[in-house]
């Protein structure tokens, strides 16, 4: 069978800007995508053009095999939407709200009111029910956004920085919540916050300029920072030489970096060839031949700097 | 069908849980009754009709519709709300007959609260019923064409000020054609068909059918027509809009 969503080299110019350049991804049900890249690289222009907001240049989106461009009507029943920023009425409650999305979704009887509960409980919005949603705070209007997308159960649900304006607590519900979901649907997360892509995406596209720069998983992303693995291994000046020698036998390694600390200790960078697991190569050549060392380090690259690297250029300043 | 309603509903709602329907109600009320007392010599006329209450509604319907028409689709756009609306499983036709007739169903309730005067002119005389059910009809067709105009002129923009000067001028321009002065301005300077054209395009001429207790078809037509017409162009702009 198909994937759940599949996109096919969307693209999309606005007069002479091009704010998607080719786009293409394909999710499965089970299946998070983290959708990340710099402001303004054509994540949400091609959300947009995922849910039929926006109609491509050129370039189809299917939602389980339905065109979107063809069936936009069929195609938008499936998908479960949250768009940037969380818009909704705000002159509405929340329950008058919720209550308009169910009758156009076609909720009636007796699951309409059992799918409604459920996306209250599941957004955690009982407390503001009776409430008009402009009077709400950033956090409860964004749950409402997101309980207005999950609420029919889609097969695709696709959610444009879902967690922007919540709490740490929030967060961790609202990821718990996608993570949840997910079973049963395919999710497309855009964000900015990469922690959100450790903590619950299965995969990562990483787009810039309207370019997929990456199409991968977090750890492969991770892996286009040269010293993803790297083994940092302290001593003392004078065991130097010989821990280099020592080291250098390891076929494992790439190449070594030698940074003086102080008087009495140097730190020894050790990379890995194509980001192999090397600490555990490293740790057997310090036991068998005793060397003295003060400390040893494995370097986690942080995505924050695989991001930078690949969407800046060589003097880090973004590229325009 | 059931998606008409269910957007006409919740357009109907909003303007009921604002105080916007509850201000245009009024100021369409009060304005009326000043016109007919006061320019209109309502009492002074001594005439059991209700000619000077009628008179003063295209040019209060071309101010006041478009103060209800230049939120319907501006509003949408500047609060984003129209990207929710417009990815829910409903075409853009729907969205459009659904907001147009919600408020056209508002203003229906501002004429219909207007019957004070009806009952008035009822107890201080004999006045010909029919003329006054068929020019409050002329009245909703005309307050329902200028509304077409204007849902048609507020989808180009997000900025509600700008569509309201826009669909105000639109809607003058439609009265304004049908009026002597006017035509007989242009006479000589443009083709006698353009000339038929402008006069035939008047939406004063078909009103005041209406108020002498004519129903005509071509009148009901014209109106339709019109109607239809801007709700297509509606349509037509929201799509390109989309493809943009």
């Amino acid at each position: 069978m198909a994937d759940f969503i599949v996109l096919d080299n969307l693209k999309k110019t606005f007069g002479d800007i091009v704010a998607v350049n080719g786009i293409s991804m394909s999710v499965n049900k089970g299946d998070i995508l983290g959708f990340i890249g710099p402001n303004g690289s054509g994540k949400s222009t091609t959300m947009k053009m995922a849910t039929g907001f926006l109609t491509p240049d050129s370039g189809t989106s299917h939602i389980c095999g339905i065109s979107m461009n063809k069936y936009p009507k069929e195609a938008k029943k499936l998908i479960g939407y949250l768009p940037e920023g969380a818009p909704a009425y705000g002159e509405m409650t929340t329950i008058g709200f919720l209550n308009f999305i169910a009758d156009i979704r076609g909720l009636t009887g007796k699951e309409r009111g059992i799918k409604i509960d459920k996306a209250i409980e599941r957004a955690q919005i009982k407390y503001v029910l009776k409430q008009q949603i402009d009077t709400l705070s950033k956090g409860f209007k964004r749950r409402v956004g997101l309980s207005q997308a999950i609420m029919h159960e889609p097969k695709v649900l696709i959610l444009d920085e879902p967690t922007d304006g919540l709490d740490p607590n929030q967060k961790h519900h609202v990821r718990q919540l996608i993570t949840e979901i997910s079973k049963n649907t395919a999710v497309i997360v855009s964000t900015h916050i990469l922690e959100e892509v450790d903590a619950v995406c299965s995969g990562v596209l990483l787009i810039n300029k309207g370019n997929i720069i990456l199409d991968g998983s977090a750890r492969e992303l991770r892996s286009k920072l040269e010293n993803h693995n790297a083994v940092n291994v302290k001593l003392k000046p004078e065991d130097l030489e010989n821990a280099k020698r020592l080291l250098l036998t390891l076929s494992s390694i790439s190449k070594i970096e030698v940074h003086e600390e102080t008087q009495h200790n140097v730190n020894l960078k050790v990379l890995p060839k194509e980001n192999m697991i090397i600490i555990t190569d490293i740790a057997k050549v310090i036991a068998d031949n005793k060397l003295p060392i003060s400390d040893i380090s494995v370097d986690r690259v942080r995505l924050d700097d695989a991001f930078r690297k690949l969407t800046t250029n060589d003097t880090g300043i973004l590229n325009e | 069908m059931n998606n008409i309603i269910i957007i006409a509903r919740r357009e109907a709602k909003a303007y009921f849980s604002t105080p916007l329907a509850y201000i245009f109600i009024s100021i369409f009320c009060g304005l009326t009754a000043a016109f007919t007392f006061y320019l209109g010599a309502f009492i002074e006329r001594g005439q059991a009709d209700l000619a000077p209450f009628f008179e003063s509604h295209p040019w209060l319907l071309v101010l006041l519709v478009p103060s209800i028409s230049m939120r319907l689709w501006a509003e949408e756009r500047k609060t984003g709300s129209i990207e929710l609306l417009m990815t829910l499983p409903i075409t853009s036709l729907e969205a459009v007959i659904g907001k147009f007739i919600a408020a056209w169903l508002m203003i229906a309730v501002a004429l219909i609260l207007t019957f004070p005067i009806w009952i008035t002119i009822n107890i201080l005389g004999n006045p010909d019923n029919g003329v006054v059910i068929s020019s409050y009809l002329g009245s909703w067709l005309l307050a329902g064409q200028f509304l077409a105009i204007g849902s048609a002129l507020s989808a180009m923009t997000k900025n509600q000020v700008i569509a309201f000067v826009v669909s105000t001028a639109a809607c003058f321009i439609f009265v304004m054609s049908g009026l002597e002065t006017v035509t007989q301005a242009l006479e000589g300077w443009l083709p006698n068909f353009v000339l038929l054209a402008v006069d035939t395009m008047s939406s004063l001429d078909y009103f005041e059918e209406f108020t002498k207790g004519i129903i005509d078809a071509r009148a009901i037509v014209f109106y339709v027509t019109t109607i239809v017409f801007w709700l297509f162009i509606n349509v037509v702009v929201i799509n390109l809009k989309k493809a943009k």
